[in-house]
């Protein structure tokens, strides 16, 4: 039997998620060793996704289904949650995957409960072995690596964002075809009756490709400027340590690492943390990871690949003017 | 309001955390147990919502300690902060279950109570930080649910919650009864007085024998994560970002302009 495989492909601000493209490549790749089934891409939103739907048969998608509707335009749990599963079980997948963004790891739990389904949450490498998905996933934020193996005839997958290469856009687009999820806004109990922007166009640490953290360096909230300057010029998302986190200079979401946010970017800097094991458990998975302090001891020198030794008020401004006489 | 507040023991994040003998758990010598952040200040939640005639149930299964006593400890700790009562949901084999199997145990536990306005989770536990208990719950007892709560207010058979997604900040609408999973930010943190310590050794701990399933899930092995290689010191100062910028592009590829 062919496994036929749907990912949930997340589309946010007039487009996908990086974190999609990724699943939708991925689940073309293994296809074949799973038995050579459709992948089949679901779409959840309102208009736009519904007009971007088709562009996944480029990155590898054989079929795409579209549950839209402009009031599914933002992200509700509950909403899309049933969507998935209606068109799970319509379409009886046996492998779901998601990209294990901050809205996937909402979504992916709740059609593992609707549908007993075996869930791997955050697998950061999937592989088949005899014709089984067996996955990766790091425990206590890293600390320990975990080979899963799912039990259950329908099974789900959240893959974390940066794991896996996206399909260069070779492919041609396909025609998406109406799902009917069978239930209207009205149906349900929860609204999302307002959303405000918290950080313009940055994407979140879950998935954000380049970060700069800041720890107890740099000495209290109001220098977090310095950072943000850097971030700006290469694109980066802001992070915190759990100290500077704790001290109130950063809110809670901006917290890289165990009690906090796992992350893995290509690029990492931490600048002015020491490196605690509850950090380094954060965001050890980073492709690339720049240290700059002051004290040529600190422990997030031995997991760092570069690092600066020195005063960060001076190497900061100075990364930030050579990065934009780079950019021009 | 009766609101429930589901817990979880997890190790101490300063813990080092080796693999077991058997290569499938972790080795439990030497790790302390603790009630996580995110649990803590769900409790501290249920107590301001509880109202004069409310009550607050905390319900915990075995997974993530040893077992039976690390569960139980934490449901004094809860106890501690002031919450009425526990409900601790045996388990022989707690390192086996998945978070489905978990959310199973603790949906079977709630609906054996007759009735819930509030169901309360941390968004993530420290250890496996899947996320999932929640959702899955509020699945099974077929509840709206909202993750990543920053902030909940109740009144009139409603809740209205702000949610941290990312990027924004999303107020959501709940009819109750709803479960609410929330981040840090919900609630200030308690601390325990040796009376509410006292106190809390009194109070009931009622045991709830489930049936578990068998594992959806299965850890086939586990290994610590591969040797940091430390890098290379590019150099000391200021000086120093040139070359660095120029290492991060052509050797690292990690930076382009």
């Amino acid at each position: 039997m062919a496994t036929k495989i749907l990912v949930v492909a997340e589309f946010r601000g007039g487009k996908f998620k990086k974190g999609a493209l990724e699943c939708v490549a991925e689940a073309a790749r293994r296809k074949d060793e799973l038995g050579g089934g459709d992948v089949v891409a679901l779409v959840i939103g309102g208009d736009d996704a519904k007009a971007a739907a088709g562009s996944l048969g480029k990155h590898g998608a054989d079929r795409v289904l579209t549950a839209c509707a402009s009031w599914l335009d933002y992200y509700n749990g509950d909403a899309y949650g049933k969507a998935a599963v209606a068109a799970a079980k319509a379409e009886s997948a046996e492998i779901v995957l998601v990209a294990a963004t901050l809205d996937g790891k909402d979504l992916a739990p709740r059609m593992a409960a609707a549908l007993d389904a075996g869930y791997c949450p955050d697998a950061t490498a999937l592989s088949v072995e005899g014709g089984k998905l067996s996955l990766t996933r790091p425990l206590y934020a890293g600390k320990v690596y975990a080979t899963v193996a799912l039990r259950t005839p329908v099974q789900i997958v959240s893959l974390r964002p940066n794991s896996v290469p996206v399909a260069a856009s070779e492919g041609a687009d396909v025609a998406a075809s109406e799902f009917d999820f069978g239930f209207g806004e009205g149906d349900l109990k929860s609204k999302v009756t307002g959303v405000a922007a918290k950080s313009g166009d940055k994407a979140d640490l879950t998935e954000a490709e380049r970060i700069v953290s800041g720890g107890r360096g740099l000495k209290g909230p109001e220098n977090f400027v310095l950072l943000e300057a850097f971030a700006d010029e290469i694109g980066a998302t802001v992070g915190a340590s759990r100290a500077v986190v704790d001290a109130g200079w950063r809110p809670h979401g901006d917290q890289v690492g165990q009690t906090g946010k796992t992350v893995s970017p290509n690029l990492y800097f931490a600048i002015g943390i020491s490196g605690a094991i509850q950090h380094l458990a954060g965001m050890s998975t980073s492709k690339c990871i720049v240290a700059v302090n002051k004290d040529a001891d600190a422990p997030i020198f031995k997991v760092a690949d570069y690092g600066i030794v020195g005063d960060l008020f001076e190497v900061v401004p100075r990364m930030t003017e050579e990065a934009k006489k780079l950019k021009s | 309001m009766r609101v429930f507040v589901c817990v979880k023991p997890v190790p101490d994040t300063a813990a080092r955390i080796k693999v077991g003998g058997d290569g499938k758990t972790i080795d439990p010598s030497g790790v302390k147990f603790i009630l996580g952040p995110y649990d803590a200040r769900t409790v501290a939640k249920a107590l301001e919502l509880k109202g004069e005639d409310g009550e607050v149930v905390v319900v915990s299964a075995g997974m993530g300690g040893k077992g039976e006593s690390a569960a139980n400890k934490r449901i004094k700790d809860a106890l501690a902060l002031g919450a009425d009562r526990g409900i601790f949901i045996a388990d022989e084999a707690p390192e086996n279950r998945d978070p489905l199997a978990v959310a199973k145990a603790l949906a079977t536990a709630i609906q054996n109570e007759g009735g819930h306005d509030l169901v309360l989770c941390g968004r993530q536990a420290m250890d496996d930080q899947a996320l999932a208990v929640g959702p899955m719950l509020a699945t099974l007892l077929d509840l709206p649910c909202v993750t990543d709560a920053v902030s909940l207010e109740v009144s009139d058979g409603k809740a209205v919650v702000q949610r941290a997604a990312e990027g924004r900040v999303e107020t959501i609408e709940v009819t109750l009864p709803a479960l609410i999973t929330g981040q840090r930010d919900l609630a200030d943190e308690r601390y325990p007085k040796l009376k509410d310590i006292l106190k809390a050794k009194k109070k009931s701990v009622a045991t709830f024998d489930f049936a578990w399933p068998a594992p959806a899930y299965e850890v086939v092995s586990l290994a610590p994560p591969p040797d940091p290689v430390a890098g290379k010191i590019v150099g000391e100062g200021p000086d120093a970002v040139p070359e660095l910028l120029k290492l991060l592009q052509d050797e690292a590829k990690a930076l382009t302009f």
